[in-house]
């Protein structure tokens, strides 16, 4: 643009205010400084604080050993460990505690939502008023108040209650169980499970163009359930029993061998499941009153039975309903089980957000690591519940 | 131009760091001390039903507030886990920290805190039932013990079951007052703490008798208080908060005596240097003549807080020990005044 | 049902009155019809009413039957009765609502909380008289509250309900673009500044010292009350009231920006949203208490309750992010372009057309995260600060109470059931008066 007419030209302001495209990358240029001044700040902040502090902004100390044991660790580890490893064992403790309460929670949730729709007053009645306590209370409430329930009410070791004559024992300080040593043979057992597997895909997938070409209904699920648990079985017992289990025993203070669940696991798991299926079970309810009555109704008018309406009508459209929300419970569940600190269960929190950060005094670090962990996890699961949603969701032209 | 607003960030900044070095400056004009102390430890620090704070570290505090604001009262305590106490003391959140907190070479030198002359030498023990017939902590082979997270009993309790080759289940709890529930429901056979945290705990017990501590002691655990690094004044000026009150038992000035030794020169040099009353030893440390005196005022001295809040009449009951002065066969030993 | 076939023919209308049916009334058909209606619900019953008979009596003797109410220790309560010990609740009852706030003082807390139900129910209840001059009320009633528990000087509080007022006379005469928005709030923020010596530092330091004369003059000062002072039942009302309040004009900001088509800004709420929902609390809660003064200038350090007040605002803003911009997707497309079509800037766009359907359309789910950012305050417990919970903890602790954990969590639980409770009742009569669609 040249200046030929000088008076006439708008002011720059206005030449950058009021044009609509102008205005937006003003607008856009003015947030980026903005952001760059504010982060920027926030960093030279940090680094000139550490400095006055005379420490550096290092990750070093995760080589070095962490000094302190860990009850519950699913990979090997020990005093003499780094804080690496030791941030490990808290990432397993955190997935093995989501993953098993994101299973719970789904099923009780999904239980306890059709129960809350049942016919019967009692149940439907019993239902909303569990639903409601649970969801009123905080997690954390929950969380401590199981715990004292299994510390305080279930027997000390020495009274353990006795389980199928001797091979598991539950005491307050967990359920102690025989745990399995493979044999060699065992691969043949893994073997016939896996090919139950794939026999059980290929059936389906031949069941279907049956269907699809002679209208033939086959007995799919029933064959796979077969199939699934009995190949295994037969190997089991054709290969002879490879198997060795190892027996929990009392000895001195504690039960040996054997594997364990301890009480903290427990408390945690039960209480962020039982949490998050109350709201889950709330997702399912809404999810089934949100099918029009006019589907069941076409449904049965087209002489489809109870059970075929429910898993070909209503369900693959209540799920629809369902599923963006349920993976908001389950991120919140995975994220509550950073609350495992309040009853001592070394997810990672307790051990690099925790005990590491105690003894390193390395706060930053620590929190930045803890952080980005959580948002991985946050992450992967939404990731996940996005891709499913997608494939159930209605296809429409 | 943002070159210019970083230099000016930095230059703004630099003046508020030589601001903050001062803290005796700070403390002053704000009028108050803000002292990091436990959450909650009978005898040690722990606000009692009116939210006053009392216990042993807490007096440590008052006395450093008195001798430099000349009012024992003008402290605001601020409550701390293991986790965040070290954080907040070098955020400079608090000035000082005294909450049951060990010596060690890497709080000194890696977590920049230069730690007061020890108030309270103590040591790791264990606590078992007396029901369960044990007598030494080589018994404990197989046992589920509970310990305190974030503190250096963790880390002793894991080399000593190293070094001795006997196996445990650590039961890891985040306060003192979890694990008596826990202890007392059998949830773990062994508490582990500092001794002087034993026993407050058993005292707290409903029947004290059918516990015991067991003999061993794994670590030594001198527990001091502490400041930040890089502020010397302010280093001196606790140190010798610390050390008047020490040498004041010694010398037998007490809470009760020491407006009237402190009204006219004695025969006895030492305690005039103390009080005020000969050199001007508070002036090397920027405060004035009065300053131990008024320290010493405010909650007692050494003997005085230890009997107080810990000692063998409460509840606690611990007796002197190795706390006791270095006359008396322990190894409380303040430098002198001179 | 099976017909009842009379034997015997009779004239019309000469049948004698039958009996109704078997089980047409009663409670015979009620149990029929709600618990035996078929074999799985046989079943369920049978199961449910085992469950009952297992677990009420046990509870109601623990709680009620067999407890003590009055008792000066745990030993008096154990002398006199199996079950729960409630005389440690009434004695530390105090303790539980106000936390350490000095006794002689709690009077305002009291005021401020009559203040609040006063303001709750005018911006609540639709048919509550003097509901305009409420709603006015309502509007300055944090600025009371907080000078009401902070105390402090009385002429800080008339400076910021006139800047208040101002932006709100300002907003109210139609300057309405964001230009004048962003005004009035830097107005507001720079009086606040000026009075108050930054933003966030409680009422307490002032730098102002010529304000003091006046003071003398309106006779309005209050002892100042250390916030580290605050717990208890009133921290938990603080923590949410505030939350509640700041997270929603927050989140409303968010949603739009995440709406927006300037990728910068667009991006920028994404990863702000993104970030704040894929970490826990507690770990925003961490960086609060501890890690926050690294990130300012050296040397400056302000109010924890503060701190820890601007970190539950934000974590609530993320998530009312994503409950305003699902009204927002919900809103036809056609309703923007209309607005577009009437030629309206972006500014009275939103807030004329856009905004109050999308917030309509997003009323439960916005309680929802409400009643869950209530819950969520007990968390503060794991950075010190004293809730319900940690005044529990910390009185549990005394040699004359300690043991009684049920008790206290079941107490804490009790008060979360009734107000959480209370508040999805209110966001399930909205959904209900909203719900204009037809039901069957």
């Amino acid at each position: 643009m040249s200046a030929t007419a000088s008076t006439a030209q708008p002011s720059l302001f206005a030449k950058l205010w009021y044009d609509k495209n102008n205005r937006s990358i003003v607008v856009q240029i003015l947030a980026t400084i903005v952001l760059i001044w504010f982060f920027g700040s926030m960093v030279l902040n940090a680094v000139i604080n550490l400095e006055a502090q005379g420490r550096g902004f290092s990750f070093a100390f995760l080589e070095q050993p962490a000094s302190y044991d860990i009850n519950q660790h699913l990979i090997p580890y020990s005093s003499r460990s780094s804080h690496l490893q030791a941030m490990w064992v808290g990432i397993i403790n955190t997935l093995l505690v989501a993953v098993a309460g994101i299973i719970l929670s789904t099923i009780l949730g999904f239980t306890l939502g059709v129960l809350r729709l049942s016919k019967n007053w009692l149940v439907n009645k019993l239902a909303y008023v569990y639903i409601e306590y649970v969801r009123n209370v905080p997690v954390l409430l929950h969380i401590l108040l199981i715990h004292g329930i299994i510390v305080h009410s279930l027997p000390r070791t020495k009274e353990a209650w006795n389980l199928l004559s001797d091979t598991a024992f539950i005491s307050n300080r967990g359920l102690f169980m025989p745990s399995p040593e493979f044999l060699p043979m065992f691969k043949f057992v893994l073997a016939a499970f896996i090919g139950a597997i794939v026999f059980a895909w290929l059936f389906r997938r031949f069941a279907r163009s049956l269907q699809a070409r002679t209208g033939t209904q086959l007995p799919v699920f029933w064959v796979s359930v077969l199939a699934i648990i009995g190949l295994p079985v037969i190997a089991f017992i054709a290969t002879g029993h490879p198997i060795n289990w190892e027996y929990p025993t009392l000895k001195g203070f504690n039960f040996q061998g054997g594997a364990v669940i301890r009480p903290e696991f427990l408390a945690l798991w039960l209480a962020l499941s039982l949490y998050t299926a109350a709201f889950i079970a709330e997702n399912v309810r809404a999810g089934i009153l949100a099918i029009d009555h006019g589907q069941t109704e076409a449904s049965m008018a087209l002489g489809l039975p109870r059970n075929r309406t429910l898993n070909l009508v209503v369900i693959p459209q209540a799920l629809r309903v369902i599923v963006p929300p349920l993976s908001s419970q389950y991120l919140n569940l995975a994220k509550n089980s950073s609350l495992a600190i309040a009853i001592g269960y070394m997810d990672v929190t307790a051990t690099i957000g925790g005990i590491s950060l105690n003894q390193t005094g390395r706060a930053m670090e620590c929190m930045i690591l803890v952080m980005a962990i959580y948002l991985i996890i946050s992450l992967t699961i939404s990731g996940i519940m996005n891709y499913y949603n997608k494939r159930i969701a209605l296809v429409e032209r | 131009m943002k070159k210019t607003l970083l230099a000016a960030t930095v230059a703004l900044t630099a003046m508020a760091t030589t601001a903050q070095a001062d803290t005796l400056e700070d403390v002053k004009a704000r009028g108050e001390l803000n002292c990091v102390v436990t959450t909650g430890l009978v005898g040690f620090a722990a606000p009692d039903a009116d939210g006053q704070w009392q216990g042993f570290d807490v007096d440590f505090c008052r006395a450093v507030a008195a001798a430099v604001l000349g009012d024992g009262s003008k402290v605001k305590f601020i409550p701390s886990t293991g986790k965040t106490r070290f954080t907040l003391l070098s955020s400079g959140e608090g000035d000082i920290l005294f909450r049951n907190t060990t010596e060690t070479m890497s709080r000194d030198a890696d977590l920049k805190l230069s730690f007061l002359p020890v108030n309270y030498y103590d040591g790791q023990g264990f606590m078992v039932p007396k029901a369960l017939g044990v007598s030494s902590a080589k018994d404990l082979d197989g046992a589920s013990i509970c310990i305190q997270t974030g503190t250096t009993t963790e880390l002793n309790l894991a080399d000593y079951f190293r070094t001795n080759g006997i196996s445990y289940e650590p039961v890891p709890i985040e306060t003192n007052e979890e694990a008596r529930p826990n202890y007392l429901a059998g949830r773990c056979d062994v508490y582990t703490t500092d001794a002087s945290g034993l026993a407050a705990t058993r005292a707290a017990f409903e029947n004290p008798d059918e516990h015991m501590v067991l003999p061993e002691i794994i670590s030594k655990e001198p527990l001091a208080g502490a400041v930040r690094h890089g502020d010397d004044l302010w280093f001196d000026i606790a140190k010798w908060t610390v050390l008047a009150l020490i040498a004041a038992e010694e010398m037998g000035i007490t809470s009760e005596n020491v407006e009237e030794m402190g009204a006219a020169a004695g025969d006895n040099p030492n305690v005039n240097r103390l009080l005020g009353l000969e050199g001007d030893f508070g002036a090397m440390i920027g405060l004035d003549k009065q300053w131990a005196m008024r320290a010493i005022a405010a909650g007692g001295n050494y003997g005085e807080i230890f009997d107080k809040n810990i000692g063998p009449e409460t509840a606690l009951g611990i007796e002197r020990g190795l706390n006791a002065q270095w006359s008396d066969g322990g190894i409380l030993y303040a430098a002198p005044i001179r | 049902m099976e017909e009842m076939i009379p034997k015997k023919q009779y004239a019309p209308g000469e049948h004698p009155e039958m009996p109704p049916p078997f089980k047409t009334k009663g409670a015979g058909l009620w149990l029929q019809q709600n618990l035996f209606s078929s074999p799985t619900n046989i079943v369920l019953s049978i199961l449910a009413i085992y469950f009952l008979y297992k677990m009420l009596p046990g509870l109601l003797e623990w709680s009620l039957l067999d407890a003590a109410f009055t008792g000066s220790d745990r030993n008096e309560c154990r002398a006199k009765a199996g079950g729960a010990c409630w005389a440690f609740i009434s004695e530390r009852l105090p303790l539980f609502t106000y936390g350490f706030y000095p006794a002689e003082e709690r009077w305002r807390v009291d005021l401020s909380f009559l203040f609040l139900v006063i303001s709750a129910v005018a911006l609540l209840w639709e048919k509550c008289p003097l509901r305009k001059p409420l709603m006015v009320f309502a509007v300055f009633f944090p600025f009371i509250a907080a000078f009401l528990l902070l105390g402090g000087n009385g002429v800080k509080l008339m400076v910021v309900l006139a800047c208040t007022a101002v932006v709100l006379l300002l907003l109210y005469r139609g300057f309405s673009s964001a230009f004048m928005m962003v005004l009035a709030l830097v107005v507001a923020v720079l009086a606040k500044y000026a009075f108050f010596g930054g933003i966030g530092v409680p009422f307490t330091d002032i730098h102002a010292t010529q304000l003091v004369d006046l003071n003398q003059f309106t006779q309005l000062n209050l002892k100042t009350v250390s916030t580290d002072l605050f717990g208890g039942f009133m921290l938990t009302l603080i923590i949410g009231v505030t939350g509640i309040a700041f997270s929603l004009p927050l989140g409303v900001l968010l949603a739009l920006g995440r709406q927006s088509n300037l990728p910068i800004i667009k991006y920028s709420c994404v990863v702000f949203i993104e970030f704040i929902r894929g970490v826990p609390l507690i770990t925003l809660l961490f960086v609060a208490s501890t890690m926050l003064s690294f990130f300012l200038p050296p040397g400056t350090t302000f109010n924890l309750l503060v701190r820890v007040l601007i970190m539950v605002t934000l974590f609530a803003s993320a998530y009312m992010a994503e409950v305003v911009r699902g009204g927002l997707q919900a809103l036809p497309k056609g309703q923007t372009e209309a607005a577009d079509a009437l030629g309206l800037k972006y500014g009275p766009a939103m807030r004329l057309i856009v905004l109050p359907q999308a917030l309509k359309i997003s009323i439960p789910s916005i309680v929802n995260t409400f009643i869950g950012l209530y819950k969520d305050s007990v968390l503060v417990i794991v950075i010190g600060l004293l809730d319900p919970l940690g005044i529990g903890r910390a009185s549990l602790s005394s040699t004359e109470w300690n043991g009684l954990t049920n008790e206290v969590y079941l107490f804490v639980a009790l008060f979360f059931f009734v107000s959480c409770y209370g508040m999805s009742r209110y966001s399930l009569y909205l959904e209900n008066k909203l719900h204009t669609g037809h039901k069957r």
